[in-house]
């Protein structure tokens, strides 16, 4: 931990408050989540730091909440897109062939159609749960991590050392657990950091479309949606989640940029 | 033939191969899936027959394969459908607002094409110096916000704040063009902005990729001035690499579209979709999703077919 | 005394390196160097990579690459210290007094411009000839430098003309604004050994018609031998040695030179055939998928225990694939592959883990051929536990034997690849291979990747390992120094076959085949006069054919 850089550092501070603030959000926050404690947009005041929403619950409050709900269904979808996506990729990059191709072609497909729109005409049909938001973000955002995991897993599999593996007869656990994927991880890791920020951006669109999270639960494109009236009026509620997201966006991509930087530099050795 | 048409052609072919996929997807999206349309339009309170009723007249008795046929020999004759909530000619209503979406893009492409490269040039001449920097620091900012928010920030202190445009853009065609440009000023700016950023770093990581090649510094070698080695051979090399970037923007661009304009009540496509989305109107999602596919699709083959062109390897085959 | 062209004077060039996540360093390429170089002489600078000589040549022209910076000294060029001038008047030097031939000019040329316009476009610009004359004298250069069809190439692109022919073009382009010096930076390096020669010819050729000097730079002596007037032997940014080509090749002082001298003196006496081959390659046919002509055809060699077979090829011969055949990577189409008296199965994944364990393989890249997350005693390791199940102390002890048996020693267990030196991980590379207990190592061009004092340690140590264990080699080379010093039978390849194949010494003894003639004949050898000789033999048997 000795050589981090600032920039670095400021990423992970506020990506770890930003989590933690998510995690223990029902004893962080000082009102309850759909609880109207007060008048239609209230100014900051010392009871309510941010003032209140359009109908009178705390927005501080809001907030936490909200960004609990954020960050949960991003991540959860996250996972989803990155297990699905490098492990078919791996097994693609692995297998070559017609399985590759197959696989491949079905990725260029989807990738075709814009997330959004696809999105959008899946969701024209489906109950919009938390739980079929994970999965439709999940699956869509598993085609970019395919590419790639399979691109970097196609970079390592042409290395000597790979063939020396199989001309050693090794299995193929053997070749993709302890050849292939200690070399692959850093990029990958760095491209969860990328497609995190993605769903994040992607879920609260969809809520602020109100086709994502749906009322009363609150999450940050949600409370854009249901504050906006107010901007007219000079009143900067619906400004906040954006404050929000971007310092959660720019500190997880400092931290991305960083460990891209450190584990490329590993890989290349001397020179 | 000469093999770069034959290459062309190629591509062609398989984007119209794409194009038709995908449809099949959307469709496949809208009808296969889980879900029961006729129940998710009328909902859970929906008596047996009026169920019935309306899938009859969707006809979701009909196999899913009929049904897309029936469909898409529509789709090929002009013939979009009927939205359900109106009962209006989809194709109908969608002309003008498709008239809309794209002189909204099209005003927003004017805008950040010429604006990305210049910055993205700029990035070059000064790289690792301040203009540098502070290009990727707004470009960083710009990345990690939702096009929706920069539209509020931007309604906040613009509209609201300063009075220089409305923050609401609606536009008929009675409007006189500056008009029309006056209303849309705000929503042409947050698409500006949300492209730029990755047109710039795109074009930047190009021109550098070219600049890096040992015929510049054979160029350089032969006395020659910055200018003269940018205009005479990094140019004709970059060319490929920023239509390619320029394209990718412009198919992110409409995809943006459709955001910015719920969010200033601009009645484009974009909004029709969004709004019958919510209101489960499957004949007008699909038409909608289409269409942005296919522009999506077309913007992709045109990067495709440029870099071909732009490949001496190609064009002077041995 | 005349002033001298070009006057180099305590030259210090350095660089700043990024070590990751460390604070950028200052390092030191250069340090302090002095010659002189008379109007239409040629110097030679030789030295391995990392000496310097790239970044020297390229100071003639007060051009750093990359992150290079001219740190101190003086660089006088035509009676003015360039590295005082401002980057207007150097614009007017570069391109017009002093010219550059890169190693690689199939990069060095603009892909989307013909090449008439590239070679002539410095002596337009810099205002020495008009576009027609200037046109006229490539044209002109182009023939004297032995160009097909030299009225009309220049209207063809880069890519639509051979490498050989590309670095010629790269000359004229250097020659066509009448410089007073060009830099050649390793011009031949990246070609065959049949082309090297013709192109060497042709650049001595037009050296000498035009009167310009050069700096010459490469790392192989011999070839630095043919073109030079003087020669200075650089190491690490120091000069060690100055003198005519004469002296430095027949009486070098200091030992450094020497051994560059000296390089590939081993001594190998060629072993008898035996009856039973280790390996026995029999009408070996094959092709890669998705392609419609055979890379082999109809092979037949032997290979017998405890001695090495050399194939000798150039590029796009076969050799490489060769390799790939007898280790299952690639199934034959035709033909049987015979391993110590039994017939092995054609592709990998049905073999016997016992035949995978008797053959093991050495690569070119010894930094792609180990896994950069494990550390040296992991790689070498690795075989043990896999072919012999070796666990804990019994291992450690093994790898430790290994690692002494390569010269590398205590301490290296732990260590990664990329803390290694090129010469030690083609070593480590070499134990991996020996940790099997094979009976064949095949040695894929083991030696090209390494400076020649480096490569010439490997190649003693292959022979000596040879000794002790009795393993067979399979050597795949482009180099015929390397085959003369450790083959016992050789078999030149060449477009898939096999041309010329037997002992050593019969192989490489007349009457030859006319492949093998014009492969041997075009090594350049050590001695002065060598390229005038063989040129003028070739003119003589074609006048006599």
């Amino acid at each position: 931990m000795r050589n981090i850089p600032l920039s670095a550092m400021i990423g992970l501070f506020f990506t770890g408050i930003y989590f933690i603030m998510a995690i223990f959000a029902p004893w962080i926050a000082p009102y309850g989540m759909a609880e109207v404690v007060g008048d239609v947009w209230e100014p900051s005041s010392s009871e309510f730091l941010l003032g209140t929403d359009s109908i009178g619950r705390d927005l501080l409050s809001r907030m936490i909440y909200g960004g609990q709900t954020t960050i949960f269904i991003a991540t959860a979808a996250t996972i989803l897109s990155f297990t699905l996506g490098s492990v078919m990729g791996f097994f693609a990059a692995v297998s070559g062939g017609w399985v590759d191709q197959v696989l491949s072609r079905f990725v260029d497909l989807i990738m075709s159609i814009p997330s959004l729109i696809f999105a959008l005409v899946v969701l024209s049909v489906m109950p919009t749960t938390v739980p079929i938001l994970i999965i439709l973000m999940g699956l869509l955002d598993s085609t970019r991590v395919y590419r790639l995991a399979r691109a970097v897993a196609v970079d390592i599999t042409v290395m000597d050392y790979v063939e020396a593996a199989r001309l050693r007869g090794e299995k193929i656990g053997w070749i993709i657990f302890r050849e292939t994927l200690p070399n692959a991880l850093s990029p990958l890791v760095a491209e969860m950091g990328l497609r995190f920020i993605f769903a994040v951006l992607f879920v609260s669109t969809l809520s602020f479309l109100g086709l994502g999270v749906q009322p009363p639960q609150a999450d940050w494109g949600g409370i854009v949606k249901e504050n906006k009236e107010g901007i007219n009026y000079g009143i900067q509620a619906a400004l906040y989640p954006a404050y929000a997201i971007a310092t959660l966006c720019i500190s997880i991509n400092l931290v991305a940029d960083w460990i891209l930087n450190r584990t490329t530099s590993l890989k290349g050795g001397r020179g | 033939m000469h093999p770069i048409l034959k290459l062309i052609a190629q591509r062609l072919a398989l984007g119209l191969l794409l194009l038709l996929a995908a449809s099949v997807l959307i469709f496949a999206g809208t009808s296969i899936l889980p879900g029961d349309v006729a129940q998710s339009i009328l909902g859970q309170s929906a008596t047996p027959e009026a169920l019935a009723n309306l899938r009859r007249e969707l006809g979701l008795n009909d196999p899913a394969v009929t049904r897309y046929f029936a469909w898409l020999g529509g789709v090929l004759q002009g013939d979009l459908g009927t939205a359900l909530t109106n009962g209006r000619d989809i194709a109908e209503s969608l002309g003008g607002r498709l008239k809309n979406t794209l002189f909204l893009a099209f005003w927003a492409a004017a805008i950040s094409v010429p604006l990305a490269i210049f910055l993205g040039l700029l990035a070059v001449r000064y790289k690792d110096r301040w203009p540098d920097k502070l290009i990727s620091a707004v470009t960083l900012t710009t990345i990690s916000i939702p096009e929706f928010m920069i539209g509020y920030v931007l309604i906040y202190w613009v509209a609201i704040k300063w009075r220089m445009f409305p923050s609401v853009s609606i536009i008929n065609e009675s409007m006189t063009l500056g008009a029309k440009l006056n209303a849309i000023a705000i929503p042409v700016m947050v698409l500006t902005l949300v492209v730029l950023a990755h047109m710039m770093r795109m074009t930047r990581a190009a021109i550098l990729n070219v600049m890096q090649s040992a015929y510049i510094e054979t160029a350089e070698l032969k006395g020659l001035g910055m200018l003269k080695i940018i205009r005479k051979h990094a140019f004709p090399n970059a060319i490929a690499p920023i239509v390619n970037v320029v394209m990718l923007n412009l198919a992110y661009l409409v995809v943006g579209v459709v955001v910015v304009e719920v969010v200033f009540a601009y009645p484009g496509m974009g909004q029709y979709l969004v709004d019958h989305v919510s209101k489960r109107d499957v004949p007008v999602v699909q038409a909608c999703g289409l269409i942005f596919a296919a522009v999506y699709i077309g913007l992709n083959l045109v990067a495709d077919i440029v870099s071909i062109l732009a490949n001496p390897r190609l064009r002077h085959p041995k | 005394m005349t002033e001298p062209l070009l006057k180099v004077r305590g030259l210090k060039i350095g660089a700043t390196a990024y070590p990751p996540g460390e604070k950028p360093v200052a390092i030191k390429i250069v340090h302090g160097v002095d010659f002189d170089l008379e109007a239409g002489k040629v110097l030679g600078l030789i030295g391995e990579s990392g000496a310097g000589k790239s970044t020297i040549g390229l100071a003639a022209m007060a051009y750093g690459r990359g992150g290079v910076e001219i740190t101190g000294g003086e660089v006088w060029v035509n009676g003015r210290d360039i590295l005082k001038e401002n980057l207007r008047s150097l614009r007017r030097l570069r391109g017009a007094e002093v010219t550059y031939v890169s190693q690689s000019a199939a990069a060095s040329f603009n892909p989307a411009k013909k090449i008439m316009e590239q070679v002539t476009e410095a002596a337009i610009f810099q205002g020495k000839f008009t576009k027609a004359e200037a046109e006229a004298r490539a044209v002109e250069l182009f023939s004297k430098l032995g160009l097909p069809d030299p009225e009309n190439i220049g209207n063809r692109y880069p890519h639509q003309v051979s490498g050989g022919q590309l670095q010629r073009c790269m000359t004229a382009l250097a020659l066509c604004p009448e410089p007073d010096l060009v830099v050649f930076d390793e011009p031949t390096t990246a070609l065959d050994v049949t082309t090297q020669i013709d192109v060497l010819a042709a650049i001595k050729e037009a050296i000498a018609a035009t009167g310009v000097a050069a700096l010459y730079i490469t790392h192989d002596l011999a070839v630095v031998a043919q073109v030079s007037d003087h020669i200075m032997v650089l190491q690490q940014g120091d000069m060690v040695e100055y003198g005519t080509v004469d002296q430095i090749i027949n009486a070098p002082k200091e030992d450094y030179t020497k051994a560059l001298v000296s390089v590939r003196s081993i001594k190998h006496e060629e072993k008898t055939p035996t009856d039973n081959p280790v390996l026995r390659v029999e009408n070996v046919t094959a092709r890669y998928k998705g392609t419609n002509f055979d890379v082999l055809k109809n092979i037949n060699v032997d290979i017998h225990p405890g001695q090495t077979l050399a194939v000798v090829g150039e590029s796009g011969s076969g050799k490489s694939t060769l390799a790939r055949v007898i280790t299952g990577l690639l199934p034959p189409r035709e033909g049987q592959i015979t391993f110590d008296g039994r017939v092995l199965s054609p592709d990998l994944p049905t073999r016997p883990i016992e035949d995978l364990r008797e053959m093991q393989m050495i690569y070119q890249m010894a930094d792609t051929a180990m896994n950069p997350r494990q550390t040296v005693g992991t790689i070498i390791g690795r075989p043990l536990e896999f072919y012999f199940g070796l666990k804990g102390k019994a291992k450690q002890k093994r790898i430790q034997e290994l690692l002494d048996e390569i010269e590398l020693g205590d301490g290296f267990q732990d260590r990664y690849p990329a803390e290694l030196s090129g010469g030690q991980k083609q070593r480590v590379c070499i134990a991996r291979a020996l940790a099997a207990k094979p009976k064949l190592i095949i040695c894929d061009e083991v030696t090209s990747a390494l400076d020649p004092l480096v490569a010439d340690g490997i190649l003693k140590l292959l022979l000596n390992l040879q000794k002790i264990e009795g393993v067979a080699y399979l050597f795949i080379t482009h180099d015929l120094a390397t085959v003369r010093a450790i083959a016992d039978s050789i078999a030149v390849m060449y477009q898939g076959e096999v041309v010329r194949y037997g002992p050593k010494s019969q192989v490489l003894s007349p009457p030859f085949d006319d492949y093998t003639d014009l492969l041997l004949s075009s090594v350049p050898e050590m001695k002065i006069g060598w390229l005038e000789e063989t040129i003028e033999h070739r003119r003589m048997e074609s006048a006599g054919n």
